[in-house]
């Protein structure tokens, strides 16, 4: 035998998918919203998303450097963090602030618990929490730099006193206060779309968190509007779509994901109807991220020709 | 909507690749000499009959069933017997193997005449002469299968063929419907078995098409399309797609009431029904980016695949030589081993294909959950079985796997993902027996 032949454990083939490959998928939903952001709030929106990428990567490089870590750049996932985080904010934001939300997202969230794949909640949410308890000032904020649309609204619809009067086409289109990515809704749904065409994520966890929280509303207000207010205002879609579905930290069943995303629903109800806060996605999914272990135990699919223990047999065999 | 709940089993789309599905089988040349393994099947290895110096023909018993659960071994060249040695198998285990210098005459055994069936006794006993097995990979021995404890109200024919590459079995459809078709009524007839379904997945509508025409008169024999996606060709999975039941764990088939053969062995029973002539060689689809002349030979049982590569040409640099289909067959590393009953393909992967990818992190997508055909969770296993926690893996019924491959497909970290379960399975079944609690 004068060539050496290559062994090892089946499959012999692959699929195309590889992490990179899913975050750049990540990268290209997001970019609707940046360009959102960036017309509605003007170019500051881009620069604030340039830093917060530069700053992750550059963190995330740093970190893996100083530990002689293999450098994970290259996965594309701290620019998937970078730029979530950057539509967290509002477009004021002192960059100063903005890096220290980056470094508590990549080093304190991400790395300190293992990198990629080891983080307990999604870096960018944790990241945005501590600035918005941290800098309450800068990220309440809801100022247009660009003059032209600044007469429109200047709270976030949810701090609206009367939803009826808000138009449902500008909340929408994203014609109104809040922080960058959350609100063309357009923008979000043309995200959604290319993530589930491409397999990226399953629909079920933005559909039934979304879902529910629709449902909830129109239980508790008896109004379709307000209703469809509630879904379209505050960071509901954008954290349903870009952030309860973090991989790591969201369950693997599509049982497990219906849960999560029922209960991701009832917290946010809870905190935006009956808490104090007016916007209660960040906490819900900071909740709910610290459960998923649990949801995954008790979700379980049934394997394929399991029968259950011999005490319930027949039932387990009728089935 | 409810079974995705219970279970997604989605199926990987594996390519598909089937380059060679129009190649007619030909016979390649015969090779100078044959090593002809005694161990082909699940079971006793068979007792060679044969000595060094013995004259044998085509046809010619050389081995006789070891056991139950055991099969007969044919020559499949004439020539004289070289040696009757042990060899060394992939796995590491030894095996006795008879070597056949060939006389090129391949002159039929005299022997060899289509067998007398007359009721149900007389059928299994030519089955068992004949030595055949589950030619699908697994080598169950037929004759075995088709005496089950249970009672079966369905023939399956496995016909799926979801390995990516093969075609082996496509062309022995389009080639030899006639003897399938002859196969199913004898199964049908001698074991009181009422009725048959035929999988096929439809990326192959020639093979429906002609099998649906060849059966039209037939009522016991239906032909159904299955989906073409990776893993339906599996025993457990074909019985759940095309029956809607499952086989309990640790059951056989039977336990579901159906019997699940391969086509290409229904087929070679139709054969041998015919003609007497047992199993002794196979049709065998050699692909890969490394095949020079990617097709469907003819090759006797014994033929090393060094001479199966030669005939077929190597382009470029070898990398991996993959017996079986890509995605469950096992990567040899000596070209001189030969094929068995069993082996159904030869995939030539050049040097830059085979180069192992860069393995990740997990990111924890779940998708090695979404696509497992039996609903297990590897990504739970790989953590329990890092912990070497025994309840757990217990609890997450990692000895349910079949090493399918899905996982490791999917992956988008590219972690060894099956052969984790592999090694986790293996670990539980052994601490559970030294435990001896289940």
């Amino acid at each position: 035998m004068d060539t050496k032949l290559i062994v090892s454990a089946s499959p012999h083939v692959r699929s195309d998918e590889t992490t990179q490959s899913l975050m750049a998928n990540v990268i290209v939903a997001l970019c609707p919203c940046v360009v959102a952001s960036a017309i509605i709030f003007g170019v500051r929106a881009l620069l604030v998303t340039a830093v917060s990428v530069v700053a992750c990567v550059v963190f995330e490089w740093l970190y893996c450097k100083l530990l002689k870590r293999p450098n994970p750049i290259s996965d594309l996932s701290a620019v998937v963090t970078g730029i979530i985080l950057a539509m967290n904010v509002p477009v004021g934001m002192p960059i100063g602030q903005l890096i220290i939300g980056d470094l508590v997202a990549i080093i304190v969230v991400k790395q300190l618990f293992g990198g990629i794949g080891m983080n307990f909640a999604n870096p960018a949410l944790v990241g945005r929490i501590v600035l918005f308890i941290s800098f309450a000032g800068s990220m309440n904020k809801w100022v247009f730099p660009d003059a032209a649309v600044d007469q429109l609204s200047k709270a976030t619809p949810l701090a609206v006193a009367d939803p009826s009067k808000l138009s449902l086409l500008d909340l929408f289109m994203g014609i109104h206060g809040g922080v960058l990515g959350e609100t063309c809704a357009l923008a979000i749904v043309l995200g959604l779309v290319y993530l589930v065409a491409t397999k990226t994520i399953s629909i079920a966890i933005p559909a039934s968190y979304v879902g529910s929280v629709f449902v909830f509303y129109l239980i508790a207000t008896k109004d379709l509007h307000s209703a469809l207010v509630a879904v379209l205002s505050g960071g509901l879609l954008f954290g349903a779509v870009f952030m309860a579905t973090d991989y790591v930290t969201s369950p693997f069943t599509l049982k497990g994901k219906l849960v999560y995303g029922v209960c991701l629903g009832i917290v946010t109800f809870a905190i935006r109807y009956w808490g104090s806060y007016t916007e209660g996605v960040s906490f819900a999914l900071l909740f709910m991220n610290l459960w998923v272990p649990y949801i995954n135990d008790l979700t379980r699919q049934t394997p394929y020709g399991y029968v259950k223990p011999a005490k319930k047999a027949k039932e387990g065999a009728g089935k | 909507m409810l079974n995705k709940l219970k279970r997604a089993a989605l199926g990987a789309h594996t390519p598909h690749d089937k380059a060679t599905a129009a190649s007619k089988p030909i016979p390649m040349p015969l090779p100078a000499q044959v090593r002809i393994l005694m161990s082909q099947h699940i079971g006793a290895p068979a007792k060679a009959l044969v000595k060094k110096g013995d004259e044998v023909f085509v046809g010619t018993k050389i081995g006789e069933a070891g056991g139950f659960v055991s099969a007969n071994i044919h020559s499949s060249v004439s020539g004289t017997v070289a040696a009757v040695e042990p060899f060394r198998l992939s796995n590491g285990r030894m095996c006795d193997s008879v070597v056949i210098k060939t006389d090129g005459k391949q002159t039929v055994d005299p022997a060899v005449k289509a067998p007398e069936v007359t009721d149900k006794a007389s059928f299994l006993a030519a089955v068992r002469e004949c030595g055949l097995v589950g030619l699908g990979g697994a080598g169950f021995p037929t004759d075995v299968k088709l005496q089950p404890k249970q009672s079966v109200d369905t023939l399956l024919i496995n016909a799926s063929e979801c390995e990516v590459w093969l075609t082996s079995d496509t062309q022995e459809m389009l080639e030899c419907s006639d003897d399938i078709i002859r196969g199913i009524k004898a199964v049908l007839q001698y074991t009181g078995i009422p009725k048959c379904i035929i999988g096929i997945e439809n990326n192959k509508p020639e093979c429906i098409d002609l099998l649906c025409k060849k059966t039209k008169d037939d009522s016991a024999i239906e032909v159904k399309p299955l989906p073409s996606v990776y893993g339906t060709g599996a025993e457990l999975i074909l019985i759940e797609k095309c029956l809607g039941r499952e086989v309990p764990h640790g059951g056989l088939p039977a336990d579901a009431g159906a019997i699940v053969m391969n086509v290409t062995s229904v087929s070679t029973l139709g054969k041998y029904l015919a003609t007497g002539m047992p199993v002794v060689q196979r049709t065998i689809t050699v692909d890969g980016d490394a095949c020079a002349k990617p097709q469907n030979v003819v090759v006797p049982v014994g033929t090393a695949y060094q001479d199966i590569l030669d005939y077929v040409g190597v382009k470029g640099e070898l990398g991996k030589v993959v017996a079986g289909g890509a995605m469950m067959g096992p990567a040899v590393e000596n070209l001189s081993y030969p094929t068995t009953k069993t082996t159904s393909g030869l995939i030539l992967l050049s040097k830059a294909a085979a180069q192992p990818a860069q393995v990740n992190p997990c990111i924890r997508c779940g998708r090695c959950v979404e696509y497992c055909p039996m609903g297990l969770e590897p990504v739970e296993v790989n953590q329990a079985y890092a912990a070497r926690d025994v309840q757990e893996l217990g609890k997450l019924h990692a000895d349910y796997c079949f090493n399918c491959g899905s996982c490791s497909f999917v992956c988008p970290a590219k972690r060894p993902v099956t052969q984790m379960m592999s090694l986790a399975k293996a670990f539980y079944l052994g601490e559970i027996k030294k435990g001896g609690n289940k």
